[in-house]
């Protein structure tokens, strides 16, 4: 089960984000649960610095900006 | 195809579409009187006439700008992520400090709502409080839509004066604040659960291949002109109705340079205006025509960009009420000499 957590506190990045992570995450196949983490001390545990951020697993993989499908499959797959 | 015939390839096209893009650019004045005069048939000199032409001229001339500089500036902010700012930053003196974060606050790709992560990422990374304010305040307000904008409607001697004064202003601001001492109005939190954080990957953006960075630009002009067409579309109109409507000097006892308050009102009225750069640019230009003052101008302008409600709520997470309202005062208070210098020296 993979875990996906999408950090932001709610712009409309982090809306497209989660959107593509879900997608790709499908497209995948894998077993998966999506996530997303709107408080900011949590955000901030992760020691990221722009939002939003992708994090697969408790890594943090992308931040600051939207993946393509592609590209999200791959940080997730 | 192989990768380097590829690769000659894309810069050939893309020669040639700058090509093309500086040739209908030479031509846009033209293009915009025959547009209006010969093709719609309006009078020279009749108010329609000169609204219409001012429209049709400047829409396109300023989608075509911000189409290459928001692509140009989306390439090379790829080399300027907030992790290597930061690591530029830490441990820095004070004075230097905040010269290179006003500096930096230029070219790293900057979205109020990141505003708070990367306030707690340099000040937990040793990053002295007065250099980060330094870098939050040149960072919204120094930005390429208005560079761009100023450029396209008042041309590069006030792009370059608004360019220059905002980083002086994120200078001298964010030194002053570091001087006042106000670290204890910092929300006591943002120090306190480091100690448990992991490490984000280290992204400096020196990895990256250019295939990406084009990439990176590419979808920076998607984002950004997707977002601000249409507030260009419409400052455009609203300074062509002025432009052609409302009578020569009419702004000039309003907002001229002999109206003493006008600068303080300019400002106070900046402040909770939270307009785009790209709206608010075009009626400005369109003010400055019938007689206002550049430097109240000016001092509306960098009020409206550069300080902002929304961004002070977003701010009040990590700061307490007392460093922003120090905060805002410093920067309006810049905005304020800025105001009057211009309106004195010009």
């Amino acid at each position: 089960m993979k875990k996906i957590q999408i950090l932001g506190t709610g712009c409309a990045k982090c809306q497209n984000l989660a959107a593509v992570a879900d997608q790709a995450a499908k497209t995948l196949g894998v077993p998966y649960e999506l996530q997303k983490v709107t408080d900011l001390k949590q955000i901030m545990s992760f020691r990221v610095m722009s939002t939003p951020a992708l994090v697969v697993d408790g890594v943090v993989k992308l931040s600051g900006r939207v993946p393509t499908l592609e590209e999200a499959q791959k940080l997730i797959g | 195809m192989k990768p380097a015939a590829h690769a000659t390839l894309r810069l050939l096209a893309a020669a040639t579409g700058l090509v093309a893009w500086w040739c209908l650019y030479r031509h846009l004045a033209a293009l915009a009187a025959w547009l209006t005069y010969t093709v719609a048939g309006l009078a020279r000199g009749s108010h329609l006439g000169a609204s219409v032409e001012f429209f049709v001229f400047e829409v396109p001339k300023v989608l075509m700008l911000l189409v290459l500089v928001v692509f140009g500036v989306g390439v090379v902010r790829t080399f300027f992520t907030p992790e290597r700012t930061r690591r530029l930053l830490a441990g820095r003196r004070e004075s230097v400090g905040n010269v290179l974060a006003a500096l930096l606050g230029t070219v790293t790709p900057f979205c109020s709502c990141s505003a708070v992560p990367l306030f707690i990422g340099f000040v937990t990374a040793g990053v002295p409080l007065g250099v980060t304010l330094s870098f939050l305040i040149s960072a919204p307000m120094v930005n390429e839509v208005a560079l761009v904008l100023l450029f396209g409607m008042f041309g590069w001697k006030v792009a370059g004066l608004y360019l220059g004064l905002g980083l002086v202003i994120a200078i001298v601001a964010g030194w002053i604040l570091g001087r006042l001492r106000l670290q204890k109005y910092v929300e006591p939190w943002v120090y306190e659960n480091m100690a448990t954080a992991t490490d984000a990957p280290s992204d400096d953006g020196t990895s990256m291949s250019w295939a990406a960075r084009v990439q990176a630009g590419l979808t920076a002009v998607r984002e950004i002109v997707g977002k601000v067409w249409l507030y260009v579309l419409l400052g455009i109109a609203v300074g062509a109705g002025i432009h052609g409507y409302v009578p020569e000097n009419f702004m000039a006892s309003l907002m001229g340079r002999d109206a003493w308050w006008s600068v303080p009102l300019a400002v106070l009225l900046g402040v909770p205006m939270y307009a785009n750069a790209a709206g608010i640019i075009p009626v400005v230009q369109a003010l400055l025509g019938k007689g206002a003052a550049l430097g109240t101008v000016l001092a509306f302008m960098m009020a409206v960009i550069g300080l902002s409600l929304p961004e002070a709520i977003i701010l009040r997470q990590v700061l307490r009420p007392r460093l922003i309202a120090t905060f805002f005062g410093v920067v309006a208070g810049g905005i304020l000499i800025v105001g009057y210098l211009f309106n004195i020296l010009l």
